[in-house]
């Protein structure tokens, strides 16, 4: 066991856990913070996609001893009201289905608009591949990547 | 005028829950207690001081605000906003001012409590406008009496009572309070079809803004005081059973509580039909966290034995059903070996028209074909969790699950507590596709939290949830046609089956439109646990036909669309006498006929690959045109086209995302959907292994468009799912000159397979 001051959605947080315990899980068990979610554990499909710095992470493969100084955002914390521009255009083009692993989509598509604010098709693609939604709303979430992309220009 | 009646025989649909009996109720909302705050916005009222319970469905604030429970549970099918909108329009209220809340599990209130076979909408149809209905006129009620003027003048809209002549008008709210103490009526009258004015409009899914914030509304996220999280450690191979367990190095590891083993299912209990479990006695660990109790779960070293041979007499809704389970480590080679072998014996026949023997022997062309589909995980988003608390002989469950009904009977059973004491809420399924329908989780929860006498969360991880399945049956079908020297359809032989179950439809299209006609059904035993998968058997029948039909249209030197129109056209006008057929043949060429039109058919350009398919099931039809290219050997689907009809449309925009995804469900099965099974190991347990479609193999655009018609509506989850495999293969073979026989495609596809 190690205590961490975590900077988390522009507030520290303070965590005693080992060290090895990937962040997804001091998210949902310590911090009561929910919104990222679990699906695989392996980094293979995206449902934990958090910010570290301006970079979408796996938080299920982050331990939190590597987090350091860093700023982590998650969903909770992209925007204040819901209403960050991805956001918006989510439920403009109302993307989810089952939504479990909508957070995961929108911190993914939040991270890439803020490195490529006009993504063309093959980018928003190539940058969402690591995003698995099993309910198959892939064409929504294309259309919503594109439509927050419009309304941030 | 519709009139209806409220109790049918001795069901009555909609009553007075005791819970409104004085009317008054104080607002509840459990979960996402912050929703109601949330909803003020939307329409500019405050929450309301007070809410007056007008039947299990509606209560209604005295501002004007109105809380509709929405019973069923909601999977991803967007049932949440869907089944209110109905019940909305019947009481004739602003949408603006609704509020959505998940119903918990209420057998008196409710009825149909389930989501599965694309019966939510269809089943709850009938109550759900009632609910409305008699609601608004048990509101109309309180006005007439108010005003001394007859109920039959007074009108509603928006939320308001009017009185023409006398000039009076009401909010519901300001009589709610009256209006919830009448009986309900024992006949209401319904609004015709012409007068929904919100049934038919697109409607923004009611948890989208807490979906996009990251809202505890998931079984996953549930969180109490004092929680423990539990999880499992099962035998590693179907066939196989718990011997010995060695937790020496578990037990002192950080966080742990206890370890030990639970029995799901007592011997002598009789399982219903929705009681599947594979491994009915499993580890259990138990600590204070997720990552410790999964650092645990490696720990832990398990010894196992072989099954014996059993049959179980098990009860299907009230019938008993005898289930066969052989004991041995079975692998999937033998599996394909073993349904040849059994499809060559024969089948039992299960329909048989005209003279096929003969027919055959008569045809100038004969073709035949065999198709196989591997098991297939269903993979649900949210891997299996449940939440119990069980104490003082009373048991609250919260969590994800599709049969809450039939879970809290099974509970009821194995726990020895009445049904009145159990309590069951349902949280959003991150997905279910069939799976959650199976709730052995729920009663593993409630048995680890009796144990612990603590409030406790079970969580599967990736691998439980893959390698501890109710899977989809692999299947095998061979399908033969006959054609006469004028390229006619003269006989047609479908020999189906599988391990465990067949996927035989016998009384589906072709089956009514050629005269010939045999179809024979056989299955093997397993101890491979299977169960519902999105369109169950459907979702292989229309793979395997459609495939072949475009062959047969081939051979026939006729266009698939065409050749399928001649013979729906052979059903509608020269019926075979004596038979009946499971589908419309009038509504199956409405939508083959549409997406001809729709995807501009005749217009086929040189570089694109076009496939057709259409399937009848679940009440519903859909046809779809699939356009394909290759790049560097890798299929890239273009565009579908998707004509469906499934009645009148109660939410298009949502239903349309639920057409989407059974097509981007469908192309992702038929190119990478597949367990396969060493030594009864599944072969994959995570997603570096089994294979999901993602964005970059997802179609580039999807159109659906619906028969507009004033059917009452049907199946909607899972009808568009079953073709697009066909449409796909069909697509494929114009693009690669080869026929896909074997799911999934990608073993024929080495640059898709490779990524
Ligand atoms: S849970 Fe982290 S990528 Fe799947
Ligand atoms: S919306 Fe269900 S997994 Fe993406």
């Amino acid at each position: 066991m190690a205590t961490y001051n975590l900077k988390i959605n522009g507030k520290t947080q303070t965590v005693d856990v080992d060290g090895a315990t990937p962040m997804l899980w001091v998210l949902r068990d310590h911090l009561q913070m929910v919104g990222t979610k679990f699906g695989c554990g392996i980094a293979q499909c995206g449902a934990c996609t958090i910010h570290l710095g301006d970079n979408a992470v796996r938080s299920c493969q982050l331990p939190v001893s590597a987090v350091g100084d860093e700023e982590i955002t998650t969903i909770e914390g992209l925007s204040e009201h819901g209403d960050h521009p991805v956001q918006k255009a989510w439920l403009e083009i109302d993307v989810p289905q089952c939504g479990y692993c909508q957070a995961g989509q929108i911190m993914s598509a939040s991270a890439l608009l803020k490195r490529n604010s006009s993504p063309t098709d093959d980018e928003i693609a190539t940058a969402m591949n690591g995003n698995i939604c099993r309910c198959g709303t892939y064409t929504r979430i294309k259309k919503a990547v594109k439509l927050a992309a419009e309304n941030n220009s | 005028m519709t009139l209806v009646k409220t109790k049918i025989g001795r069901r009555t649909f909609i009553k007075n829950t005791s819970l409104a009996s004085g009317g008054l109720v104080l607002g509840f909302s459990w979960l996402n207690s912050c929703r109601p705050k949330d909803t003020g916005s939307l329409t500019g009222k405050e929450m309301p001081k007070e809410w007056f319970q007008m039947n299990g469905y509606i209560k209604i604030g005295e501002n004007g605000l109105v809380t509709i429970f929405s019973p069923n549970p909601e999977g991803g099918q967007n049932v949440k906003t869907s089944m209110p909108m109905i019940v909305a329009d019947e009481l004739d209220v602003d949408w603006k001012d609704v509020i959505v809340e998940q119903a918990p599990l209420d057998t008196d209130a409710f009825s149909f409590q389930f989501i599965g076979g694309s019966q939510a909408i269809r089943r709850g149809w009938p109550g759900l406008r009632m609910a409305g209905a008699s609601a608004r006129h048990m509101l109309k009620m309180a006005a007439a009496d108010a005003w001394k003027v007859p109920v039959s003048e007074i009108k509603t809209a928006k939320g308001r009572l009017t009185h023409e002549d006398s000039g009076n008008s009401l909010g519901y709210g300001e009589v709610a309070s009256v209006a919830a103490k009448f009986k309900v009526p024992e006949e209401v009258q319904l609004k015709e079809y012409n007068e929904f004015n919100i049934i038919g409009t697109s409607r923004k899914n009611v948890d989208g803004p807490d979906i996009v914030t990251g809202k505890p509304l998931f079984g996953m996220d549930t969180q109490k005081e004092g929680m423990l999280i539990a999880m499992i450690v099962h035998p590693p191979a179907f066939g196989l059973k718990l011997k010995s367990i060695d937790d020496s190095q578990a037990r002192n590891m950080p966080g742990i509580r206890d370890i030990f083993k639970i029995k799901v299912f007592n011997d002598d209990y009789v399982k219903t039909f929705f009681d599947t479990r594979t491994y009915n006695e499993v580890v259990v660990i138990v600590g204070d966290s997720t990552w410790e109790v999964m650092q645990a779960k490696k720990a832990i070293k398990i010894a196992c034995e072989p099954i014996e041979s059993s049959t179980d007499t098990r009860d299907r809704f009230g019938n008993a059903w005898k289930q066969h389970t052989p004991a041995g480590l079975e692998s999937t080679e033998n599996h394909l070996a073993n349904m040849e072998d059994r499809a060559a014996k024969g089948g039992e026949v299960r329909r048989k028209d005209g003279n096929p023997e003969a027919a055959f022997k008569q045809a100038v062309k004969i073709i035949e074909r065999t198709y196989t589909a591997p098991f297939l995980a269903h993979n649900c988003m949210e891997p299996m969790n449940f939440f119990a608390d069980v104490k003082d002989g009373k048991a609250e469950l919260i969590g994800p699950l599709q049969k809450p009904e039939f879970t809290e009977q099974t509970l009821s059973a194995r726990m020895g507590i009445p049904l009145e004491k159990i309590d069951i809420k349902m949280t959003r399924l991150g997905g279910g596709y069939g799976r959650r329908s199976y709730a052995h989780w729920a009663v593993e929860a409630a048995l680890i939290s009796e144990r612990m006498k603590a409030p406790v969360k079970l969580i599967y991880t990736r691998e439980d949830d893959m390698t501890d399945g109710v899977y989809r049956p692999t299947y095998l079908i061979k399908l033969k046609a006959g054609l006469d020297a004028n390229n006619n359809l003269i006989a047609y032989h479908v020999n189906a089956g599988g391990i465990p179950e067949s996927p035989l439809h016998e009384n589906r299209f072709p089956a009514g439109a050629v005269d010939n006609y045999l179809a024979e059904s056989w299955t093997i035993d397993s101890n491979i646990t299977v169960g519902s998968f999105r369109a169950p058997s459907s979702n292989f029948m229309a793979s395997a036909e459609q495939s072949f039909l475009d062959e047969v249209a081939e051979l026939a030197e006729k266009d698939p669309i065409d050749f399928r129109l001649e013979l729906l056209e052979k059903a509608i006008n020269s019926p075979l006498e004596g038979t009946t057929n499971d589908y419309d043949p009038t509504r199956y060429a409405g939508v083959l006929k549409k997406v001809k039109e729709k995807s501009n058919w005749e217009d086929q350009q040189p570089n694109l690959s076009r496939g057709v398919a259409a399937y009848f099931c679940h009440n519903s039809y859909a046809a779809q045109v699939l356009d394909l290219v290759m790049e560097d050997g890798k299929p890239r689907v273009e565009k579908v086209t998707c004509v469906l009809d499934c009645g009148m449309v109660v939410n298009p925009d949502g239903a349309k995302n639920m057409a989407e995804g059974g097509i981007v469900d469908g192309i992702g099965n038929a190119f990478f959907g597949e367990l396969r099974f060493e030594d009864g190991i599944p072969s994959k347990n995570n997603f570096d292994s089994y294979r999901m479609i993602r964005m970059q193999e997802s179609p580039k655009e999807i159109e659906v468009h619906f028969v507009e018609n004033k059917i009452d509506p049907t199946g909607l989850g899972e009808p568009t799912f079953p073709p697009i495999f066909a449409a796909l293969a069909n697509a494929l073979y114009k693009a690669t000159g080869e026929r896909y026989y074997q799911q999934p495609f990608m073993s024929k596809l080495p640059s898709l397979a490779n990524g």
